[in-house]
């Protein structure tokens, strides 16, 4: 896949005019930076969302199937069992972390404040990831599959993801070195972390899993450690430094408190690494473990809290932005759905309440809240910000980026409700010795057909996005200058 | 607000705390997990069959059995795993030495299946649920995999693994469906799923079968 592009030319002074002020020096070199970054981030941002569709597609061949099971029933590589990883897989691999990593490229070259040298090799970076992914995903539709949750790709795919995302971390690590001097924002922090984490994370499961191939429970520990910390530590922190930046950025406020925000950050660090430990409750393992991984998921609502009120604080008197504000409106749902993640995690690893949701669907409602409400809400704002001052061109239409947000807002909720709410029944059902089995199956159908429902709506959103998207890279817009906005706003626009 | 080093320390030192605490620690206490040898009554448990049960275990992770079935068996305080009859006592680390990979489970769309094998030993029962779940349990959601099948003309003598089917399902005379070499090592699998055997560390409960 080639992407084109041809990013903003910043509007250099002419010799003999009047001398600019700092605000437009100020401006010219943001443009620069963001020139030297947009091949890059528009190849992550374009593959990411080329990905998205897949996922789309396949989520909904998954929901089709879970209350009508001949559905595509005569194709191997499309039975349950393998669609669903597939899914998945292109939701996380495919779609959240080259979306991320995107994001994660050009907010360090903005608070870095330096131009990006060697684009090359973050292009290269992509592209290995996405060989990766594609490789990862054919080989679980063809029927291989390592059989350990949200680690299915064949070690090959591993292998070349960890290339790829070497190719990154080892440029993230060269733009940080080189950042102008000046304070650090607490954004930084959080993509810093991210960059750090990650490695390690994806490299330990896989080096446990298949060179040092460690036995029994072992591995569903090292699963259960790596799934929670794929989703709440890396996608945790790249989402948060999106919401960070961009919530600040766009009401023209600064961040509430500093120190709140330092607190945060270090419960975060502190406590978000222990959280997979609840995964395992009455799991044959040591009873310590799920207890750590409570009284984590207890003091997470530290991270929780400072996250809320500085949000809360930061937003005061501005929360009409979420009227105006493509950006501001996704990244506030995102924020929002943070925040719920959390309660739900800590309320669903209560003993009583696990018990009876241990094996149901609320486990994939967590893995949504995570993945799509939160992250992936906040991606999308932040591409709604991003992009078109990359391309040179705004958004063709509002009214598309509203019917985007409304589908996936209303589509995922809808998602997540019958997933947490389908799962809590069913678990109960189960609970019940009365109740024959065949029974708890047909108990769940409602729930499954909610799923398909919700399914339709975001197919819906996310066709809007990806057309909205494309005449966007394609220029069809305004040229660049207004934000695309929902309505029109008083005074300064962002 | 601080400097660069400091916090890549931090950063560096919160995570290599959880890694160690929820990743090293448990490997140090489980890693070396033995079988239980009964010395005087010449038992093993578990014991590595290998083999077949190897294959059927790669076909059961490709098919992604483990997506809706779970293999753990909690105690009578984490669920009614027993009372549903899904084993005879709750299963312990030492279960799983040899389950490679390991089926856990985070899913029960269907029944746990620690104990298919003790609870179903008849291999025809579950080419069965294999080929025809909705002709085995009406309403089932269970996918069929009638790909793990194959169709051929019956020369001479009828084979041994063929399907008795009736119905809709039969296939017209003179024909047979048989497993293919991979629903045969599934099955095998299936059927060496028994994770009854008593072990010193759930002693109580083993009794109770
Ligand atoms: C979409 C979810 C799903 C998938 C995938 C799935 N099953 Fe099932 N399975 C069920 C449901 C639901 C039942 C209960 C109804 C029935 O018996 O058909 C069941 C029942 C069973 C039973 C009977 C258990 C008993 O004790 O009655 C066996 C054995 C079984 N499945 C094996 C498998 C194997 C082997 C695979 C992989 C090749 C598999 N299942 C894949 C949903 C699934």
């Amino acid at each position: 896949m080639s992407v084109t592009v041809t990013p903003t030319k910043p509007v250099l002074p002419q010799p003999g005019s009047a001398p600019i002020s700092v605000a437009e020096l100020d401006q010219v070199d943001r443009a620069l930076i963001d020139a030297s970054a947009s091949g890059p981030v528009l190849f992550f941002y374009t593959t990411a969302i080329t990905w998205l569709l897949a996922a789309t597609v396949f989520g909904f061949i998954s929901s089709m199937k879970m209350h009508s099971p001949e559905f595509l029933g005569g194709w191997s590589f499309l039975t349950y069992g393998r669609i669903w990883p597939a899914y998945i897989d292109t939701l996380t691999y495919g779609w959240a972390c080259p979306a991320g990593m995107g994001t994660l490229i050009w907010l360090m070259v903005r608070l870095c404040r330096v131009s990006l040298r060697k684009p090359a090799l973050l292009v290269f970076g992509g592209i290995f990831w996405n060989i990766g992914v594609t490789v990862g995903v054919v080989n679980i539709l063809l029927g291989v599959n390592s059989g350990h949750a949200l680690l299915e790709f064949p070690s090959s795919a591993s292998a070349i993801l960890f290339i790829a995302y070497s190719l990154i971390a080892i440029w993230g690590v060269a733009v940080f070195e080189n950042r102008r001097p000046g304070p650090v924002y607490v954004s930084l922090w959080y993509l810093v972390g991210a960059l750090f984490w990650f490695p390690w994370l994806y490299g330990a499961a896989n080096l446990m899993l298949t060179v040092l191939h460690v036995r029994g429970v072992m591995q569903s520990i090292v699963v259960a450690w790596f799934g929670a910390n794929f989703i709440g530590l890396w996608m945790g922190a790249i989402g948060l430094a999106s919401v960070y930046y961009f919530i600040p950025k766009v009401t023209g406020r600064p961040v509430a408190s500093y120190y709140l925000a330092s607190i945060g950050f270090w419960s975060f660090a502190l406590f978000y690494p222990w959280l997979g430990g609840a995964h395992l409750a009455g799991s044959p393992v040591p009873v310590w473990m799920p207890t750590m991984g409570i009284a984590a998921s207890i003091m997470s609502v530290v991270t929780l809290a400072t996250v809320f009120v500085n949000f809360a604080m930061t937003m005061r008197g501005s929360y009409n932005m979420i009227y105006h504000s493509p950006t501001i409106r996704f990244t506030f749902y995102g924020a929002v759905a943070f925040i719920v993640t959390g309660l739900v995690n800590m309320i669903g690893s209560f003993r009583s309440v696990d018990r009876l949701t241990h094996f149901t669907e609320f486990g994939a409602g967590e893995l949504h809240l995570g993945v799509y409400a939160f992250f992936s809400m906040a991606m999308f704002g932040a591409i709604y910000y991003i992009a078109p001052r990359l391309v040179g061109c705004e958004w063709l239409s509002a009214t598309m980026i509203r019917l985007h947000f409304w589908a996936s807002a209303y589509g995922i909720g809808l998602l997540i409700c019958m997933m947490l709410f389908g799962g809590l029944a069913h678990g109960s059902a189960m609970d019940n010795t009365g109740q024959p089995f065949e029974s708890v199956i047909e108990m769940g159908q409602p729930y499954m057909r909610g799923q398909t429902v919700a399914w339709i709506v975001l197919i819906i959103g996310h066709a809007f996005f990806t057309i909205n998207f494309l005449l966007m890279i394609l220029r069809f817009g305004k040229p660049a200058g207004q934000p695309t906005l929902f309505a029109p706003m008083e005074g300064e626009p962002h | 607000m601080k400097t660069f080093p400091a916090i890549f320390t931090g950063i560096f030192a919160t995570f290599a705390l959880g890694w160690a605490g929820a990743v090293m620690i448990p490997q140090f206490q489980l890693g070396g997990l033995q079988p239980q040898v009964d010395e005087e009554m010449g038992d093993i448990y578990p014991i590595n069959v290998g083999g077949v049960t190897d294959q059927g275990r790669r076909v059961y992770a490709s098919e992604g059995c483990f997506y809706c079935h779970s293999q753990q068996v909690r105690g009578k305080f984490d669920g009614s795993d027993i009372e549903r009859g899904w084993g005879g006592r709750r299963t312990v680390a030492r279960d799983y030495i040899y389950d490679d990979p390991i089926f856990l489970g985070s899913m029960r769309k269907g029944p746990d299946l620690a104990n298919a094998g003790a609870r179903t030993t008849k291999p025809e029962s579950f080419y069965r649920e294999l080929y025809d779940p909705r002709g085995a349990v009406p309403g089932s959601t269970m996918p069929s995999y009638r790909y793990l099948f194959t169709k051929r003309k019956i020369s001479g003598q009828r084979s041994v693994d063929a399907l008795d089917l009736a119905g809709p399902d039969a296939p017209e005379p003179g024909y047979e469906i048989v497993p293919t070499g991979e629903a045969k090592a599934l099955v095998g699998y299936l059927l060496s799923l028994d994770r009854n055997h008593a072990l010193k560390e759930v002693p109580q409960e083993a009794k109770k079968k």
